[in-house]
C-alpha cells in the first residue's frame, strides 16, 4: 500500500494537483468513478434528491391531515404515501447520506489515499438508483405503489400487487449496497490508517462508522431473509407467515425487528460521530471522554441485538418476555446518557462560537434527547402498550430521525462543505435555514406527542374531531419545515459554484488530518501517508 | 393519595380550567379501569423523572452556552476526561432506571393476568370491521363504522362522534372482569380502547388474550391500531359499559334478534325484498373496496358492475362470495354472513348498475352451496 502511494505521489509532482489519472469528463466520469470523493458526492446528491422526493410525500400526507375528512387522497393512496415516505427516508436519504460522509471523510480522517475497494465502492453506489427507480416507478403500476407500511408486515403484505414484489427486490438491492459499503469501510478503517494513527486515536466519526458497518453486515442479511420469505409466500406457495399453512405472521415481526432495531442505531451512530467532530471544534476544546464515547457506542450496538421485541409488546407475549425486553431497552438509556453528558462536558468551559454547524449540533443534542426521553417512556411496557401504533410513536421516531439523524447531516454538510468545495457557504442563509428548520420541526412533531397520548392511531388518512387542532398545527409546521429546506438547496448550490475562498483549516478550532489538506481537497489526497505522532 | 398524585391532579385541574385548552386533548384519556389508571400514573411518574433530568442537564448546557462563549471572552479549558465524574453519571442513571423498572414490572404482571373472568368475549378483526362472540351466551354480531359516507367526503356536517361510532357496540356490565380472546380473519388488526387500558393485536390463526374491568358506566371509544389495509382508519371500536340489569336486557334482545335472523334463512323472498336487503349488506361489507357504484378501484379492487363473475353462472358467483379469493383482500363471507344475507347480496350484485341478469337467489340455494363449500373450506366462525 505504502509503495503504491509513493509511486503516485512521484507522478503528481510533475503533473500538479489533478494527478496523472485525469477523470473522464461528463457522465462517464460519474458512472465509472472509483474516487472516494466523487462517490461521496454522488451519495450525498442522491440523498438530497430523495430527501425532496420523500419530503414532498410527507407534505401531501400533512395536507390531507390538515382537517378531518378525505380531501386530497383516497385511503389507499394515503397508505402508499406513508409507506414510501418511510422506505425512502430510511433507505434513500439517511443511509446514503451517511455513506456519503463515510466516503468523503474516512480516507481524509485516516490519511488514506482512497477506500480499500474502489471498484466495489462504485458498485455500492450505482445500484442504489436502480432500487430507487423500482420503488418510485411502482407508483405508475396498476394498484399503485406498496401500501403495507415500511415494516412490510404479512399477511397484509401478501395481499398487494406487483409493486410489492418490486419493493422486495429494491430492499434486496439496497441491502446489497449497504453490505458492500460496510465491507469497504471496515477494511479501510482497520487497514489503511496513517502510521501512528492507532484505533484509539482516530476521530470518533470513524469509530461510529466502523461499529455501524458491523451492525449492517450483521443485520442486512436478516432483512434479506425476511423479505425473501415474503417473496416466496407471495409467489411460490410457501407458508412461512401463513397460519393456515403452519406458519406464523408474528415470526416475520421477530425477524424484521431483529434487523430493524440495530437499523435504528445504524441511522444514529454516524450522527453521533458527526456531532462529536463538530462540538469540540466550536468549543475549541477536545472531546470530553473519548474512550467512554467509544465504549458507549459499542455498548449501544451490542444492546441493540437484544431489545427488538419492544417494538412488539402489543402482539402479546409472556410476561417474562415483556419484562426482559423492557429491562434491556431501559438499559440503553445508560450509554446514550453518557454520550449526552460527554457532549455537554465538551461545551463546558469551552470558548464557544455559534456558526451553523454548531447550531445544528446543539439542536441535535437537545432535541435528540427529547426523542431519547420519549423512547424511555415507550420502553416501559405497560405505557408502550397504551401508546403503541399511535402518533406518540410517530413523534418519538421523528425526534430521533429528523432532529437526530437529519440535523446531524445538515451539521456535517455545513461543517465540511468548505473543505469539499473550497468555498465558504453563506452564513446568513445557513442561519435562516437553521432557525426555520428547528422551529418548523418542533411545530410539526411536538404536538404529535399530544395526539398520541389522546389516542390518535398512526397511519390513518382521516381522524376524529378532537384531534383537529393539533393536526392543523402540525401541518403548518410541516410546510414551514419543508419549504425551509429550499434554503438549504440554495446554500449548497451557491457554495458549490463559488463564494469566499475557504482556508485550509476552515474553522479556528478544527483538529484532524482533513484540515491539513488544501481547500478544496485535491482529487487525490494522502498519496504519501502522513505520520501521526 | 400520594403527594405526587395530588400534584398531578392539581396540574391537570389547572390545565383543564384554562379555556384555551378546553378543546385540546393533550394527555392520556381519563382512565376507566384500574390498568388504565396504573398506566396513567406510570406515565406521569416517568414524565416527572424525565423533566427533572432534562432541566438539570440542559440547564447546565444553556448556562455553558451563555457563559462559556468566545464573544464574552471566555478562554477554553483543556480538560478532556475525569474518571470519577464519568463513573458517577453512568451509575446514577442506572439507579434511576431501576427505580422506574420496579413499578412498571408490577403493572406488566397485572396486565398479563387474564385469569378468573366473569365474561369471555371472542373478538375477531376483519377487513374492515370487528366481530364479537359472547362465549358464555352464544350471542354473536359484527360491529361496523356507522359514520355516513357523505360526512367523510365532506358533503355533510360531521357528527360529534365522527369515525368513532358503530352500528352495534360491544356491551359489557360494569365492574366485571371481561376476558377478550382476540384473533383476526385476514390480516393483523389491533383492538384498542384507551380509557380501558386494553390493547392487543389480532393475529390471524392465533388467539391472544387481554382483559379489562370497567369501573364506570359509560361509552368508551377506540380504533384499530395496526395498519390493515385501505380502511384501517375506518374500523372503530365502541364499548358500552352498562349496569348488570341493562346488560341482561341487552342480552335477551340480542338472543331474540338471532332467532329472527335464523328464521329468515328458511324463507323465500321476492326480487324487490332481496334487492333492498342486498343493498344494505353490500354497503356494509362490499362497498369499501368495490365502491357503492360497483366500479371498484382500478388496479386494486375489481369492478362488479359488468364483471364476468356477476353476469356469469350464478353458482360460481355464490362460491366466490362464500369462499373468497386466497392471497387477495377478497374475504370468505361464508362464515360471516347468514344464508339470507348472502342470497340478498348476490342478487343485488347481479341486478344493480349495469348488471341485468334478472336472477333472484334464495337462501335455500346458499344452504345447498354451504353443504359442498364447508367440506372444502370450513367457515371461520
Amino acid at each position: 500500500m505504502t509503495d503504491a502511494a509513493h509511486a503516485h505521489s512521484h507522478d503528481d509532482h510533475s503533473h500538479g494537483d489533478h494527478g496523472h489519472h485525469a477523470p473522464p469528463s461528463g457522465m462517464m466520469r460519474w458512472l465509472t468513478t472509483t474516487n472516494h470523493k466523487d462517490i461521496g458526492s454522488l451519495y450525498l446528491w442522491f440523498a438530497l434528491i430523495m430527501l425532496f422526493t420523500a419530503g414532498s410525500m410527507a407534505l401531501l400526507i400533512r395536507a390531507e391531515l390538515f382537517q378531518p375528512g378525505l380531501q386530497l387522497t383516497n385511503p389507499d393512496f394515503f397508505n402508499q404515501l406513508t409507506t414510501m415516505h418511510g422506505l425512502i427516508m430510511i433507505f434513500g436519504v439517511i443511509m446514503p447520506a451517511f455513506s456519503g460522509f463515510a466516503n468523503w471523510q474516512i480516507p481524509l480522517m485516516l490519511g488514506a489515499p482512497d477506500m480499500a475497494f474502489p471498484r466495489m465502492n462504485n458498485w455500492a453506489f450505482w445500484i442504489l438508483p436502480v432500487a430507487a427507480i423500482l420503488l418510485m416507478g411502482s407508483f405508475l403500476l396498476p394498484g399503485g405503489a406498496v401500501a403495507g407500511g415500511w415494516t412490510m408486515y404479512p399477511p397484509l403484505f401478501i395481499q398487494g400487487g406487483i409493486s410489492y414484489d418490486l419493493t422486495i427486490l429494491a430492499v434486496h438491492i439496497m441491502g446489497l449496497s449497504s453490505i458492500m459499503g460496510s465491507i469497504n469501510i471496515i477494511t479501510t478503517v482497520l487497514n489503511m490508517r496513517a502510521p501512528g494513527l492507532t484505533l484509539m486515536k482516530m476521530p470518533l466519526f470513524c469509530w461510529t462508522w466502523l461499529i455501524t458497518a458491523y451492525l449492517l453486515i450483521a443485520t442486512m442479511p436478516v432483512l434479506a431473509g425476511a423479505v425473501t420469505m415474503l417473496l416466496t409466500d407471495r409467489n411460490f406457495g410457501t407458508s412461512f407467515f401463513n397460519a393456515a399453512g403452519g406458519g406464523d405472521p408474528v415470526m416475520f415481526q421477530h425477524i424484521f425487528w431483529f434487523f430493524a432495531h440495530p437499523e435504528v442505531y445504524i441511522l444514529i451512530l454516524p450522527a453521533f460521530g458527526i456531532v462529536s467532530s463538530i462540538i469540540p471544534t466550536f468549543a475549541r476544546k477536545p472531546l470530553f471522554g473519548y474512550a467512554s464515547m467509544v465504549y458507549a457506542t459499542a455498548s449501544i450496538a451490542i444492546l441493540s441485538f437484544i431489545v427488538w421485541a419492544h417494538h412488539m409488546f402489543s402482539v402479546g407475549m409472556p410476561a417474562a418476555a415483556q419484562l426482559f425486553f423492557m429491562f434491556s431497552t431501559m438499559l440503553i438509556a445508560v450509554p446514550t446518557g453518557v454520550k449526552v453528558f460527554n457532549w455537554v462536558a465538551t461545551m463546558w468551559k469551552g470558548s464557544m462560537t455559534f456558526e451553523t454547524p454548531m447550531l445544528f449540533a446543539i439542536a441535535f443534542v437537545c432535541l435528540f434527547t427529547i426523542g431519547g426521553f420519549s423512547g424511555l417512556v415507550l420502553a416501559i411496557a405497560p405505557v408502550d402498550i397504551q401508546l403503541h401504533d399511535t402518533y406518540y410513536v410517530v413523534a418519538h421516531f421523528h425526534y430521533v430521525l429528523v432532529s437526530g439523524a437529519l440535523f446531524s447531516i445538515f451539521a456535517g454538510i455545513y461543517y465540511w462543505l468548505p473543505k469539499w468545495s473550497g468555498h465558504m457557504y453563506d452564513e446568513t442563509l445557513g442561519k435562516w435555514h437553521f432557525w426555520l428548520s428547528v422551529i418548523g420541526m418542533n411545530i410539526v412533531f411536538f404536538p404529535m406527542h399530544f395526539l398520541g397520548l389522546a389516542g390518535m392511531p398512526r397511519r390513518i388518512p382521516d381522524y376524529a374531531l378532537q384531534f383537529t387542532e393539533f393536526n392543523q398545527i402540525a401541518t403548518y409546521g410541516a410546510f414551514i419545515f419543508g419549504f425551509s429546506q429550499l434554503i438549504f438547496l440554495v446554500v449548497v448550490l451557491k457554495a458549490a459554484r463559488g463564494g469566499v475562498r475557504a482556508t485550509d483549516r476552515v474553522w479556528e478550532g478544527a483538529e484532524g488530518l482533513e484540515w491539513t489538506l488544501p481547500s478544496p481537497a485535491p482529487y487525490h489526497t494522502f498519496e504519501t501517508a502522513p505520520v501521526v505522532k | 393519595m400520594s403527594i405526587r398524585q395530588r400534584a398531578v391532579m392539581a396540574g391537570t385541574a389547572w390545565a383543564a380550567s384554562q379555556p384555551v385548552w378546553a378543546e385540546y386533548a393533550y394527555n392520556l384519556q381519563i382512565p376507566a379501569s384500574k390498568v388504565a389508571q396504573d398506566v396513567f400514573d406510570l406515565h406521569n411518574l416517568i414524565m416527572l423523572v424525565c423533566l427533572g433530568i432534562f432541566i438539570v442537564v440542559f440547564g447546565a448546557m444553556f448556562y455553558s452556552l451563555l457563559k462559556h462563549r468566545k464573544s464574552v471572552g471566555h478562554k477554553a479549558a483543556h480538560f478532556h476526561e475525569n474518571t470519577t465524574v464519568e463513573v458517577i453519571w453512568t451509575v446514577i442513571p442506572f439507579v434511576i432506571l431501576m427505580g422506574m423498572a420496579y413499578p412498571a414490572a408490577k403493572v406488566v404482571i397485572d396486565m398479563k393476568d387474564t385469569s378468573n373472568p366473569d365474561i369471555s368475549i371472542k373478538v375477531t378483526g376483519y377487513q374492515w370491521k370487528w366481530g364479537y362472540t359472547y362465549l358464555n351466551d352464544g350471542v354473536s354480531f359484527y360491529s361496523t363504522l356507522s359514520t355516513p359516507r357523505d360526512q367523510i367526503e365532506g358533503t355533510a356536517a360531521k357528527g360529534e362522534h365522527y369515525l368513532l361510532e358503530v352500528d352495534e357496540p360491544m356491551v359489557v356490565p360494569v365492574g366485571k372482569r371481561v376476558r377478550l380472546l382476540i384473533t383476526a380473519n385476514d390480516v393483523i388488526h389491533s383492538w384498542w380502547v384507551p380509557a380501558l387500558g386494553a390493547k392487543q393485536d389480532a393475529i390471524p390463526g392465533f388467539i391472544r388474550d387481554s382483559w379489562f374491568k370497567a369501573d364506570k358506566i359509560g361509552t368508551y371509544r377506540g380504533q384499530c391500531v395496526e395498519l390493515c389495509g385501505k380502511d384501517h382508519g375506518f374500523m372503530p371500536i365502541v364499548v358500552e359499559v352498562v349496569s348488570e340489569a341493562d346488560y341482561k336486557i341487552w342480552l335477551d334482545k340480542k338472543k331474540g334478534a338471532a332467532t329472527t335472523a335464523a328464521a329468515d334463512d328458511s324463507k323465500t323472498f321476492d326480487q324487490a325484498e332481496l334487492m333492498a336487503r342486498g343493498e344494505k349488506v353490500y354497503a356494509g361489507n362490499c362497498a369499501a373496496c368495490h365502491q357503492a357504484n360497483g366500479m371498484g378501484l382500478p388496479g386494486a379492487f375489481p369492478a362488479i358492475s359488468g364483471s364476468k363473475v356477476a353476469t356469469g353462472p350464478v353458482d360460481a358467483h355464490i362460491a366466490l362470495v362464500m369462499n373468497g379469493r386466497p392471497g387477495t383482500a377478497m374475504a370468505a363471507f361464508g362464515g360471516q354472513l347468514s344464508d339470507a344475507d348472502i342470497a340478498a347480496v348476490v342478487t343485488y350484485q347481479r341486478n344493480a348498475w349495469d348488471n341485468k341478469t334478472g336472477d333472484a337467489v334464495q337462501p335455500a340455494q346458499i344452504a345447498a352451496a354451504r353443504g359442498g363449500a364447508e367440506a372444502a373450506a370450513p367457515a371461520a366462525q
